[in-house]
């Protein structure tokens, strides 16, 4: 039997840290400041004080910022040697928020780790990319043809969504599934198996309404017919588009926003955080945020098709694909495009884990940048020795 | 190495296509945006604005109640009242210990407003304490800067300052119950928080006037309702509510209820029989009007509703009673315009029978031969059995009710009864029997079916005395003094003077001539005499066993089962100008019990002539122009 020809004829793979930080594209970085900032004016504005929010979530940025680069410099067959651990790591912390949410009789989605609480599912986000891309980059173009191997795979999607549900996080299963099929889709998986799967899920639906609590149903109902229910689930709604439309073009101006400063705006330095900066902003702050969010996505696509990996393409996309779908679906909710699930706008909204993850998914996407050029052979590191 | 390329040809144009996809998706977010902020965006600053403006009550000031010459009955009073607004408050415990300095607080005030702190919004601020003195006022606001979120707000409180004078006739103001939201027509004011509403008397009668219009002030508040912005956008004054004239003399209801106090349970009338003016209206016990407009106990709730004497009920419209020999003048009026002759003399033996039933007259051994004028004045009963038998049930009905009888007057108070004049027709509705000629003699001297109010009395005497449909009121016009337009004197009754006069006469004797049943009452004032009827009305039925062997002494029965008393008079005899009836629940002889009282009170009146003063204010004016 022969083993196959090496793959690593061009070794990029032993670079020196000072060319690894030379590698790191600095302008991207300066993007991602930029959100940032952004960010820390509007929960600035929020409280109309760097207290509560403002002062935490920059010193968050700056921690998140170092372990960016240190995330980049890693190199990146340690991701795809570790890959499968990290998503084991993730699954067992969901498992365990569920079962102390089970004792505790109530919904739990964090660890209180003192520092900082954390969040479970929010790393699984990431965690699914790594073990997707790690599973996506063994496998050749015809075995992908073959069913069977995508049984693994859509287990790997679909237990920690359950997970996620029974939190109940209907947010988060949300992003899961649609990360999971976009990485499905650039591996290779051909179209009708996706309508197989999409048929099984809509078939699935009644079973998982059941499955759905009180509060969850109201909310889709409520997404569907907002005005039913102005003072109860539909006021969110109502009030985030009174926001979002009185903002006009210019909007209010900076720390003028009358919906979030008197309170009529829920959630303003989290999940309905857009809103406020609708308001304040109008659509010129809007469209300027969205602009700079599509210039990572860009920054995103560009790293994807310069890696000269699979692994590295796949991870790439899929951090790519995790961050739009934060943006999509937090503004589709805002504007009332979507239903209330609860996702944060990444870089902006006030919250821990969520920008912890957004950054360590920018370091996984500068650490591919970083390694564009290593040649990874399908069976991983240990082709390579 | 083709598999690699493959898998790669395969990840670019997926990968360009999911951008595609993205690019759709961005697009779809900004023509939302588009929607939103550009088309729609009129609409919701519209919106927007709503929010954050919101319309604060202003309570309009209640009208005043005033008496006859302006003398003021139910005034305002300021309402000084502490408040905390826990938001505002460090220690909420550590301030209500200093406020324990200047007011006086127990441990359980303490409990409930901590209490009231956990449940309510934090803005929202809690009343600790009501009605400050001056003293307390003045401690308070000099110590305010050590008291971080306590202010002190004014409101109104009603005070009554005749007390128990008149509570009757003015009733009190309270916190509208549900049924009273339910029941009147939506005004906001009704939701204003310690606002109250007339629950009783001509306060109930008259609420919508004396409650005046909202103002409103507009504010901005946040999503909770806490104000923000105290400067006001835009201000509607209160329209304070009209001021109520009353009919009544307050100095001679002051009278009036102070003679009724030497009885239990009484009550009295007194009308300007010319025009129906309620001059006094007077019924005992009474209650303290102002325990309500601070708020009653429901201990104090629970003595007025079990006390047997009723000190709520406003006996004089209230309460119906067997008007007895005072229903006479109803049956000889009845009989005269049936064509009767005033002077067919009626042998009283003592007994009177129809059929099988003997009837008889209070005196024993009879007034023997006796008129109409006499049978006035010694109340024969064998007369009225007699003559009412010849008139018959339905023409004394109808004449009755032609008196103010058996129908609510009209008056201007709620709560008034109708009383129950009976007739063959009503007998046949309620009970399906025909009228039995043996049921017409007790109908003939008042007792049987017949009921009255002391009101309903008041306004017969009236009626009689000066022949006009006279309706009882309490509001007037303007004050007495005021120039006013002149009231439309009440129409003249359909019945003939001269019937009149029979009955006047026959009055008259009662008090004047020796001999007749209240001359121990009379007026002896040259000018002032009255002209009278008494009334003795059965409470218990007296059986025949007990006739044969000697009615019981009133004296000797429990209070319960006494007869009632009761006296209707007017005065002067020679024009007349004030009608009079008096009360007295188990009081017994109508002349014994409540002759004095009526003899007092007429007297007291035709002294301070509260009408003749404003007579005279009227034939100035009138000369005038």
């Amino acid at each position: 039997m022969r083993w196959p020809e090496p793959l690593t004829t061009f070794r990029r793979a032993e670079l020196s840290i000072a060319e690894k930080l030379h590698q790191i594209t600095w302008s991207m970085l300066f993007f991602i400041v930029l959100i940032g900032v952004f960010g820390f004016a509007m929960l600035y504005s929020a409280a109309h004080s760097v207290d509560p929010w403002a002062m935490r979530q920059g010193i968050r940025f700056l921690f998140g910022l170092a372990i960016l680069v240190a995330v980049a410099l890693v190199d990146i067959r340690v991701y795809l040697r570790y890959a499968y651990v990290i998503y084991g790591i993730a699954f067992m912390l969901l498992v365990f928020v569920d079962v102390a949410g089970e004792i505790g009789m109530g919904a739990q989605r964090w660890i209180d780790l003192k520092v900082i609480q954390l969040q479970p599912s929010e790393v699984m986000k990431i965690a699914l990319v790594l073990a997707l891309a790690r599973y996506f980059h063994r496998l050749s173009a015809d075995t992908i043809g073959n069913p069977l191997t995508l049984i693994v795979p859509i287990g790997m999607v679909f237990a920690p969504v359950g997970l996620v549900l029974m939190q109940p996080d209907l947010g988060t299963a949300v992003m899961l599934v649609l990360v999971g099929a976009a990485m499905f889709w650039v591996a290779g998986v051909r179209l009708w198996k996706f309508v197989v799967v999409t048929l099984a899920g809509i078939g699935a639906v009644p079973l998982a309404w059941n499955f759905l609590h009180d509060y969850q149903k109201n909310r889709i109902l409520t997404f569907l017919n907002p005005e039913s229910d102005p003072l109860g689930t539909g006021y969110h709604i109502t009030q985030s588009k009174i926001a979002m439309g009185s903002g006009g073009l210019g909007g209010k101006g900076f720390m003028n926003g009358s919906q979030a400063y008197l309170n009529y705006l829920p959630e303003r330095q989290t999940d309905f955080i857009f809103a406020m900066l609708s308001e304040e902003l109008g659509m010129i702050g809007g469209v300027l945020l969205l602009m700079l969010y599509t210039v990572l996505f860009v920054y995103g696509y560009a790293i994807a098709f310069n890696s000269r990996n699979h692994f590295g393409r796949l991870l790439a996309i899929g951090v790519t694909i995790n961050l739009f779908c934060y943006v999509f679906i937090n503004m589709a909710m805002v504007m009332g495009l979507l239903p209330v699930v609860g996702v944060p706008l990444p870089l902006i909204s006030y919250g821990g884990t969520a920008m912890l993850t957004v950054l360590f998914g920018f370091g996984l996407l500068m650490c591919v940048y970083v390694h564009r050029d290593l040649k990874i052979g399908q069976r991983g590191l240990g082709d390579d020795n | 190495m083709n598999q690699e390329k493959a898998r790669s040809l395969v990840f670019t144009r997926r990968a360009a296509l999911l951008g595609g996809g993205q690019v759709l998706l961005l697009s779809a977010l900004i023509g939302r945006m588009y929607q939103l902020q550009i088309v729609e965006s009129d609409r919701y600053t519209v919106m927007s604005r709503d929010n954050q403006l919101s319309d604060r009550l202003l309570e309009p000031l209640r009208g005043r109640i005033l008496d006859r010459f302006g003398i003021p009955l139910a005034e305002n009073d300021h309402n000084y009242r502490v408040e905390v607004t826990p938001e505002k408050v460090g220690d909420l415990k550590q301030v209500l210990e200093q406020l324990s300095r200047y007011l006086p607080l127990t441990d359980e005030d303490r409990a409930a407003i901590l209490l009231d702190a956990k449940k309510r919004r934090s803005f929202v601020p809690i009343v600790v304490s009501e009605n400050l003195s001056w003293h307390q006022l003045a401690s308070i606001e000099v110590n305010a800067p050590d008291l971080p979120g306590v202010s002190i707000e004014v409101g109104q409180r009603r005070r009554y300052t005749q007390g128990r004078n008149c509570s009757h006739i003015i009733g009190y103001v309270a916190v509208p119950s549900e049924k009273d939201l339910a029941a009147g027509p939506y005004d906001p004011l009704l939701e204003l928080p310690g606002f109250r509403i007339g629950k009783s008397g001509v306060e109930k009668q008259y609420d919508e006037s004396l409650r005046g219009k909202q103002g409103m002030r507009r504010v901005e508040v946040d999503a909770v309702g806490r104000i923000v912005d105290e400067r006001v956008k835009e201000r509607i004054e209160p329209t304070p509510g009209q001021d109520l004239i009353l009919t009544l003399d307050i100095g001679l209801q002051q009278f009036v209820q102070q003679r009724l106090a030497s009885e239990l349970s009484a009550s009295a009338v007194v009308l300007d029989a010319q025009t129906g003016e309620v001059l006094a209206l007077g019924s005992t016990p009474a209650y303290d009007p102002s325990m309500f407009a601070r708020g009653v106990t429901v201990r104090e709730w629970q003595d007025l509703m079990s006390d047997p004497l009723r000190p709520l009920a406003n006996k004089a419209t209230g309460g119906e009673y067997a008007p007895g020999s005072t229903f006479k003048m109803m049956v000889a009026l009845a009989a005269l315009k049936r064509g009767i002759d005033p002077n067919r003399h009626v042998n009283c033996p003592g007994v009177y029978s129809v059929g099988n039933t003997t009837f008889h007259c209070w005196k024993k051994g009879g007034h023997g031969s006796v008129d109409m004028y006499n049978a006035h004045k010694y109340s024969c009963d064998v007369f009225f059995y007699d003559t009412a038998m010849q008139t018959g049930i339905d023409n004394i009905a109808e004449m009755a009710r032609q008196f103010g009888l058996g129908a609510p007057t009209g008056i201007d108070a709620p709560g008034e009864r109708h009383g129950l004049i009976p007739d063959s027709a009503w007998k046949q509705a309620t009970y399906g029997e025909p009228w039995y000629p043996g049921e017409t003699p007790s109908a003939g001297i008042g007792q049987g079916f017949i009921t009255a109010t002391p009101l309903q009395l008041a306004v017969m005497a009236a009626r009689v005395a000066s022949g006009r449909a006279v309706v009882p009121h309490f509001r007037r016009a303007a004050l007495v003094g005021a120039e006013e337009a002149l009231a439309a004197e009440p129409p003249a009754l359909d019945i003939p003077e001269k019937h009149f006069e029979v009955v006047r006469e026959g009055m008259r004797r009662v008090t004047n001539d020796q001999g007749g049943t209240a001359f121990r009452a009379r007026i002896a004032e040259p000018g002032m005499e009255m002209a009278a009827k008494t009334g003795t009305a059965q409470v218990r039925h007296i059986s025949m066993s007990e006739h044969l062997s000697g009615v019981r002494k009133n004296q000797d029965l429990p209070w319960q089962q006494r007869d009632h008393a009761l006296f209707v008079c007017f005065a002067p005899v020679a024009a007349p100008r004030y009608a009079l009836s008096v009360v007295v629940e188990h009081g017994g002889g109508g002349s014994a019990v409540a002759g004095p009282i009526a003899h007092d009170i007429m007297l007291e009146t035709e002294r301070r002539n509260p009408a003749r003063a404003n007579l005279g204010q009227k034939l100035a004016l009138t000369q005038k122009s």
